[in-house]
């Protein structure tokens, strides 16, 4: 099963931690990440993994958060 | 801006009681023309057959979410109507409430629920309270009023709204249905598509897809608003011409409709012989909640799409930073294309912020947001243009 | 032997003065969401918990160490309890109090997944109660905390913790200050 790192928006303030670490992020003008898909859901990619588990770790917010791809 | 729903003339004679045909908003005369509540079994099946989608909005068939449901859930009538320019869910609950608790009871019944809850706008409040008063079987359900703001009606918002007492839309993982109401399976159902299971309940699945589109059957309630002569709430059958609908309501004339609220879709006079149905249906506008605001030659649809923006940007919960910076940023890029500004890269820049809102959210109002504005972008190219060159095409 | 017992006590404390600077600063640059000179802003919150974490280890040590000391006179209750020690009760309570402090958000730290954000962040407040109180109680309880050394090392951390909760309260603090949190009404 396939798995993306989900933003929960009202707790994300920007702090740009997982910028760094997920090279599917970049960040807007006001500081919050912004997927380069679109939307609020990352595709984690094969050799992404540890780097996302990373960034659900040291997210200051405690904003991120693994949820299958298939969910809507 | 709530249009007072006075209109009950509709576009096609109806074969049998619906929604605005059917019952005034006493028990006894509910009764009187429509008979008890059957006890139905096979509800579910019934639904499925019967095609019957959403009517809050989002249109998804109204079966699977049922079926959905384990036992024991939590079954929310939403009657929260955030959008100020929809006038039908208060409508059917002033007027029709028992539809809507027959509705709410045979859901109830077929999905094994537990707890009933009827969440109401400050407006529909005593006629609510009113109606579940007057009936035993109504004795368990529980009628809380919601905030006035645009996202209360959000599913979410309306679970939140009867956990903490606030109607704020929260970020949610796994579907309602699965965990909810605190934590129980939980079905939120707009009104009216519960007033239509109260029809498909009593006359069957046959009976509804008697009327409207095999790809949209049944009828729908339309809020109609704007530049009209008799603006207010009516019905129509699935797939009935723009026109038609908003024939009812006597517009003088008709630069663009917009077509389901202020998260909606801005269309142009060519789109009026075009179905109003789900958007499953080839060459349908999706009809969403049923909301249609008319703006006449006289109404310049930029300026009516800054003003909206504007509305929406203030109306942001400002949980989410993308929305809460994003919504006044777009606002007044479109502000700048109302009042005329010629700077070139302005079109672009609408473009970019437009992306920038666009699913960033927990709920769908920057979603919405950017619908709106994208539609406006490509409705009224046209003036757009103009206001470029210093002059507004509906200032003739 | 117990001689052994006070160096280490003593070494400890003072390695602890460092540590939980450290970690302090490291934690309100963390709150900036700005990166710090070349470390960038995951680095900045990996080393503020693994800082925070090692600080944990000297602590054990030397409150470990202090209790094996026979010339500290501390009972196992003086280290939960504070201000019942039976020498300089006022100094050692101060050290219990911060040993207290740090035990609850060490440990909602590293159970904020699951014991919510409120709790957690409400905790984590007591840092800046944790720090002066470790502060004080190294200047009062320390067998050398009024020496000159451990007075300029005191003075030094206070000052950095100051300026960094200083710039913390202004404007420019925050990375995107022009970014809204509240909604514009």
């Amino acid at each position: 099963m396939s798995e993306s790192l989900h933003i929960d928006w009202t707790r994300c303030r920007g702090r740009g931690v997982c910028v760094e670490l997920m090279a599917g992020l970049r960040r807007d003008e006001w500081g919050y990440p912004v997927v380069v898909g679109g939307g609020s859901d990352l595709p984690i990619a094969p050799g992404e993994r540890e780097a996302a588990e990373d960034a659900v770790a040291l997210c200051p917010l405690l904003a991120l958060s693994f949820r299958p791809s298939s969910a809507a | 801006m709530t249009t007072a729903p006075t209109t009950d003339r509709r576009p096609i004679a109806l074969d049998f009681p619906r929604l605005l045909t059917g019952s005034g908003p006493g028990y006894d005369e509910h009764l009187r023309t429509l008979g008890p509540l059957p006890d139905h079994r096979g509800l579910i099946e019934e639904v499925e057959r019967s095609g019957l989608t959403g009517r809050g909005g989002a249109g998804f068939p109204t079966a699977r979410k049922l079926s959905a449901m384990t036992p024991r859930g939590v079954v929310i009538a939403n009657g929260s109507e955030g959008e100020p320019l929809s006038a039908k869910d208060e409508w059917l609950l002033r007027q029709r409430p028992h539809l809507v608790i027959d509705g709410m009871l045979a859901t109830a019944r077929a999905t094994d629920a537990k707890q009933l809850h009827l969440v109401v706008g400050p407006a529909s409040e005593a006629a609510a309270r009113q109606a579940v008063g007057e009936r035993r079987d109504a004795r368990g359900i529980e009628v809380t009023v919601t905030q006035e703001r645009f996202v209360s009606g959000e599913a979410s918002a309306v679970v939140h709204l009867l956990t903490s007492g606030d109607a704020l839309p929260t970020d949610h993982t796994v579907r309602l249905t699965t965990r909810g109401l605190r934590r129980k399976p939980t079905l939120v159902q707009n009104v009216e598509t519960l007033a239509h299971i109260g029809v498909i309940a009593r006359f069957g699945a046959a009976a509804f897809r008697s009327v409207g589109h095999p790809a949209d059957p049944g009828t729908r309630l339309f809020s109609i608003t704007g530049d009209v002569q008799h603006p207010g709430v009516t019905e129509a059958e699935g797939g009935t011409p723009l026109r038609s609908v908003i024939g009812v309501a006597s517009p003088r004339s008709v630069a663009g409709v917009l077509v389901g609220g202020y998260h909606g879709t801005w269309v142009g006079r060519e789109a009026l012989e075009r179905p109003l149905a789900l958007p499953t249906m080839p060459g349908a506008i999706p009809a969403g909640a049923g909301i249609l605001m008319v703006i006449g030659e006289g109404t310049c649809g930029v300026r009516t799409t800054a003003e909206i923006a504007e509305y929406l940007a203030a109306e942001s919960a400002g949980q989410c930073g993308p929305c809460v910076n994003g919504l006044p940023a777009l606002a007044e890029l479109v502000a700048r294309l109302a009042h005329g500004d010629r700077n070139h890269g302005l079109v672009g820049e609408v473009e970019r912020m437009l992306t920038l809102v666009d699913g960033r959210g927990a709920c769908h109002h920057p979603d919405g947001t950017a619908r709106i504005v994208r539609s406006a972008m490509r409705t009224f190219a046209a003036d757009i243009e103009a206001h470029r060159h210093g002059h507004c095409l509906a200032a003739r | 032997m117990s001689e052994a017992f006070w160096a280490l006590g003593r070494a400890s404390g003072v390695v602890l003065l460092v540590l939980m600077t450290i970690s302090m600063l490291l934690g309100m640059v963390t709150r900036s969401g700005r990166p710090l000179l070349h470390l960038p802003r995951f680095g900045v919150v990996l080393a503020h918990r693994n800082i925070a974490l090692l600080s944990i280890v000297f602590l054990t040590v030397h409150v470990g160490s202090l209790l094996l000391d026979p010339y500290a006179q501390l009972r196992l209750a003086d280290v939960l309890i504070p201000f019942g020690a039976a020498k300089s009760p006022l100094a050692v309570g101060l050290g219990t109090a911060a040993f207290d402090l740090m035990i609850a958000i060490t440990i909602t730290a590293m159970l904020r997944r699951w014991i919510g954000r409120r709790v957690f962040r409400a905790v984590h407040w007591a840092s800046y109660a944790l720090w002066p109180i470790a502060v004080l109680h190294g200047i009062t309880n320390g067998s050398d905390g009024r020496s000159g050394p451990f007075l300029i090392l005191s003075a030094v951390a206070a000052v950095l913790v100051v300026a960094v909760g200083a710039w913390r309260l202004t404007e420019g603090f925050v990375e995107h200050r022009r970014s809204r949190t509240e909604p514009a009404r």
